[in-house]
């Protein structure tokens, strides 16, 4: 003790960063943290696919079903109440982290990709025609791609990508210029790509639509476990996110959108809960959110999401995001020392992973290789085959952050990233 | 680390590395594209056949070395053999990549990929080529898939 308080008066005391405060009871709070895989600890560096769950999320799940599940919105009984009210609850949650005005602009679905296929079928449906356009960018996820290709062909619109850099940041010019040139209906663009990682100005490529009068809907999910997203200084029109990347279940995504704008949207699907009145003449919808949520609902999930949100909130985003950046900045250091190693993906504002190929090597017989060593990473075209086109790589390897990764974890990537070119020497 | 040299042996390597038969024939009579949706990959085969004999056979394509691999050695197991044999070639392959057996006699070098048995995700890497193959002779036109 007395070595250590002599050390402490020679060492300038800077405030120790997130890492060393609690990442040991972070990491506490996941179970599935603590196994080995193939006899190594698990180093799970696969956040962008999917995150891991606190035991919050867990329990709050398990709680749900073992003591006051029943369905919700019908029920005049105790269990139903509860279950609507936590329900509910789970909704004013998403409301205040994402800061929208209104709890009836959070409408709950299975995930991000339902969520932009709701907005594409409904508001893309009622005003998009054939010869207008919708604007995405380059480095979109299928997701984000896909359904506006299916509102194109049902409607005769036109689907227009603004292109990146080499760098993978968006050309803001060709972005602009994209918006003149057509009768844009509604711009969609990713917020942080999961392909890349890098982050786009969303504030500013919001303000540009708007400037033309174009609706926008941002695709944050990736973005949501990685940075505060106040949805009314972005000012976007939607915005579509999944709970599973944010430590919630899967199974559940969130779309907000602008209350004026969901109001004058169709349907998206028919059912119980969306109606207020049904005869077999008419039917009359009930109001926001239920309008857009037909059927049973995952219930538990929403109330999962709710524990994550409260989970992440008692952490801090910024925080989180602090962190995160300090292991980006780590691993891209070290990574960056492996001769024949390329990281694809270098934009200023980035987050949270890095996508990466080497020379002669192929990603997927280096993310069996890194299996092996108890590092899990994603190796594959990530969902974004138009980002592996830009580079002309059929597949990247990608390693991705959350919370409770450490620098220990990155040196061991890099460790296990050297046997892989041990093992490809001849 | 010595499981993993089960998996990327030395042939493996090597035939990742400086594929046979890795070229486009000019005038094949059968062709196909195989396409593993998994990751991306595709890769083409291309088959001169005459008398009901593989004179001739090639390929051509991005893989990983599993998958690649796996169709350079095929072309060289395939090459002279008549296409009677392919079915019954596969099948074997197929079990020896799948499955505990012990490795069917006649497999020569295909048997290096037996490693792949402990690492079922890579199972359609190693039959992407075969599938690809079973496809020209059945002169299907669109890119086979693994799945
Ligand atoms: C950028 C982006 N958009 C959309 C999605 C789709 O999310 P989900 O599969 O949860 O619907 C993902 C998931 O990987 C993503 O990374």
């Amino acid at each position: 003790m007395n070595d250590m308080s002599a050390l402490h008066s020679i060492i300038p005391s800077a405030p120790p960063p997130l890492e060393e405060l609690d990442l040991a009871r972070i990491r506490a709070d996941f179970p599935i943290l603590r196994q080995r895989v193939h006899d190594k600890p698990l180093v799970y560096l696969d956040n962008a696919a999917s995150v891991q769950k606190p035991r919050a999320v867990i329990d709050a799940v398990s709680e749900c079903y073992s003591s006051y599940y029943a369905n919700i919105h019908r029920g005049v009984h105790l269990l139903s109440e509860r279950s609507t009210a936590a329900y509910e609850g789970a909704r004013e949650k998403v409301r205040a982290f994402l800061n929208a005005a209104s709890a009836q602009e959070i409408i709950f679905t299975r995930g991000a990709t339902e969520s932009i296929n709701l907005v594409a079928s409904s508001f893309g449906g009622q005003t998009v025609k054939a010869g207008d356009e919708i604007l995405i960018t380059g480095m979109e996820h299928h997701s984000n791609i896909v359904p506006w290709q299916l509102l194109c062909e049902r409607t005769g619109a036109k689907l227009k990508a603004a292109p990146f850099t080499d760098a993978g940041e968006l050309i803001l010019e060709e972005y602009e210029r994209l918006l003149d040139s057509g009768p844009v209906k509604l711009v969609a663009f990713v917020h942080l790509s999961n392909a890349l990682g890098t982050l786009n100005p969303a504030k500013l490529m919001i303000d540009l639509a708007h400037a033309r009068g174009i609706p926008v809907l941002v695709d944050g999910a990736q973005s949501i476990p990685h940075l505060a997203v106040d949805v009314r200084e972005l000012d976007c029109d939607f915005y579509a996110f999944s709970a599973h990347k944010i430590y919630g279940p899967s199974g559940v995504g969130v779309l907000y959108g602008k209350k004026a704008l969901l109001d004058a949207m169709p349907p998206y699907q028919g059912g119980g809960d969306m109606i207020s009145l049904v005869t077999f003449e008419k039917t009359e919808y009930a109001d926001l959110p239920n309008k857009f949520e037909a059927g049973t609902p995952n219930i538990a999930g929403v109330i999962g999401l709710g524990a994550a949100l409260d989970w992440v909130n008692a952490i801090g985003l910024e925080r989180i995001a602090a962190h995160e950046h300090t292991l980006l900045d780590y691993a891209t250091a070290r990574l960056n020392e492996i001769p024949g190693l390329r990281i694809m993906g270098t934009a200023r504002d980035k987050a949270a992973l890095a996508a990466f190929t080497m020379d002669g090597i192929h990603p997927h017989d280096i993310g069996t290789i890194l299996d092996r060593e108890g590092v899990a990473v994603r190796a594959g075209h990530h969902c974004a085959q138009p980002v592996m086109q830009h580079y002309g790589v059929p597949a990247t390897a990608r390693a991705s952050f959350a919370v409770y990764n450490t620098r220990d974890e990155v040196d061991v990537l890099v460790a296990a990233l050297w046997k892989v070119k041990e093992m490809f020497e001849l | 680390m010595n499981d993993l040299r089960d998996l990327y042996q030395e042939v493996i390597l090597d035939h990742n590395k400086r594929p046979r038969n890795f070229r486009i024939l000019p005038q094949p009579t059968h062709q196909a594209n195989g396409l593993n949706p998994l990751c991306g990959d595709r890769i083409s085969v291309y088959l001169d056949i005459e008398d009901d004999v593989i004179r001739d056979i090639s390929f051509q394509g991005a893989g990983c070395a599993i998958s690649s691999a796996s169709a350079s050695l095929m072309t060289e197991a395939l090459k002279g053999k008549p296409v009677a044999e392919i079915e019954h070639l596969f099948d074997a392959f197929h079990d020896v990549v799948t499955t505990e057996c012990e490795c069917p006699k006649g497999l020569g070098k295909l048997s290096v990929l037996a490693g792949v048995r402990d690492y079922p995700s890579r199972v359609k890497c190693a039959t992407l080529a075969w599938h690809a193959v079973r496809a020209a002779l059945e002169e299907r036109k669109e890119a086979v898939a693994t799945e």
